[in-house]
């Protein structure tokens, strides 16, 4: 999908995933690692203000990873 | 004959222990053979044994890879094996890597010879087919029946150091090994033969397939995020509430578009996902785990975007083939498109 994303809009696009490996198996630009598979953006152990802020990280990353010119395959 | 020594590596899943609530299971071994252990030592024939099982949860093996697999080698060598084999694991992706990232550890580290089972699509099979036999199977366990006599004869041959034949003989996924070897007919023979065939329309095999580079460029950055429009699109199956679309829990049959005005935060009166093969327990409570609606609003306000783009996309990304997901999000892509965004954030479970 990441790729297909990128090839036909014609625009930067960042796979926020977990398992990193897959990702760069499938050919992602711009990866941006997350937390876990069931709760990528998220860590129900936190609090909510505490887990909002870890979310706002990961985001902030993938806003990075979009204003980031890459020539191969990058791992934010 | 001394009598040859099988471990077994399978999943909570197969290892009996429990679905998806218990893929966080951390490994631990049984002696003897676990679920399709049993149909698999058939297989294998007269003095070779499953002498024991390692069973791990496939979140917890792929969420904490290095450990995992440093733990699942331990137990493994406890059983003083001479071979290892691994699933099959079909297409479920986790359980894919888990059983190539196994058997690779173990013919590095244990030094004995290792092999597993997968469907081609599975992404364990891409990254690991070159160091690791593996036996192509269907693509859900409805197809254990074919899978475990190749897999149980590929692994016989390899217990008992025979020679190993080509993939297309053996039915293992080619490894991109060159093995010189004598043919009656010379190459420049052969090669006219071929495109002769070719000429005519005639089917005819190559010996050496091109590698096909599926990739795609990647695009500029966005120069200015204070501007810019972002779209948000997952794999994870986040869905309003009751599944409007019926967006199918595994092998989605479609995507869904979802408009995102007025909302600020996905909560789990009106948010859940569609997503079967992952605990869903945690995406229902709040899905903003998944797609992250309430930061992005955050951001806009702030201004540290220009724009949340206001309709989302979701599809669910369990056993989707490579072909359906290229063509939802081809789809999606071109709606996209027209609505002129300048840049995705793609979330995958």
């Amino acid at each position: 999908m990441v790729k297909e994303l990128e090839e036909t809009v014609n625009v930067p696009v960042v796979h926020v995933c977990t398992v990193v490996p897959i990702s760069l198996t499938v050919g992602a630009n711009r990866i941006d690692p997350a937390v876990a598979i069931p709760h990528l953006l998220g860590n129900p152990q936190l609090n909510q203000d505490e887990e909002f802020a870890l979310r706002r990280k990961i985001v902030e990353k993938a806003l990075q990873a979009l204003s980031t010119d890459v020539t191969e395959q990058t791992v934010f | 004959m001394a009598e040859i020594r099988v471990v077994h590596y399978l999943n909570q899943f197969f290892g009996q222990i429990g679905g998806e609530e218990k893929a966080d299971i951390t490994p631990f071994s049984k002696e003897g053979p676990v679920g399709p252990g049993t149909a698999l030592e058939k297989e294998l024939g007269e003095n070779i044994k499953i002498v024991g099982t390692v069973i791990c949860g496939d979140t917890y093996f792929n969420e904490n890879i290095e450990q995992a697999t440093s733990e699942v080698m331990d137990l493994i060598a406890a059983f003083k094996p001479d071979i290892v084999v691994a699933g099959p694991a079909f297409n479920a992706g986790r359980y894919g890597m888990a059983c190539g990232g196994v058997c690779a550890a173990v013919q590095e580290r244990l030094k004995i010879p290792a092999v597993t089972g997968m469907y081609e699509e599975n992404p364990g099979a891409d990254l690991y087919k070159k160091e690791v036999y593996i036996v192509k199977t269907g693509n859900s366990a409805a197809k254990m029946r074919e899978a475990l006599p190749a897999l149980g004869k590929l692994a016989k041959k390899l217990a008992r150091g025979e020679v190993v034949g080509s993939p297309a003989e053996e039915g293992y996924l080619a490894r991109g090994i060159r093995k010189n070897v004598f043919h009656q007919q010379r190459g420049s023979a052969r090669a006219v033969d071929m495109l002769l065939k070719k000429l005519k329309g005639e089917p005819f095999v190559t010996e050496y397939p091109m590698p096909v580079f599926d990739r795609v460029t990647p695009r500029p950055a966005i120069k200015d995020m204070k501007k810019a429009r972002i779209a948000l699109v997952t794999s994870g199956g986040i869905v309003p509430k009751g599944n409007p679309d019926r967006i199918e829990s595994s092998s989605a049959s479609k995507f869904g578009r979802y408009d995102l005005t007025g909302v600020n935060n996905l909560d789990k009166n009106t948010y859940e996902t569609a997503h079967g093969g992952y605990d869903p327990v945690y995406a229902n409570e709040d899905a903003d785990r998944v797609l992250p609606v309430d930061v992005m609003r955050q951001l806009e306000k702030e201004g540290v975007i220009g724009e949340l783009h206001s309709v989302y996309y979701a599809t669910v990304g369990n056993g989707t083939s490579v072909a359906n997901a290229k063509k939802y999000a081809h789809a999606i892509g071109e709606e996209l498109k027209q609505a002129n965004i300048d840049g995705i954030i793609l979330t995958s479970t």
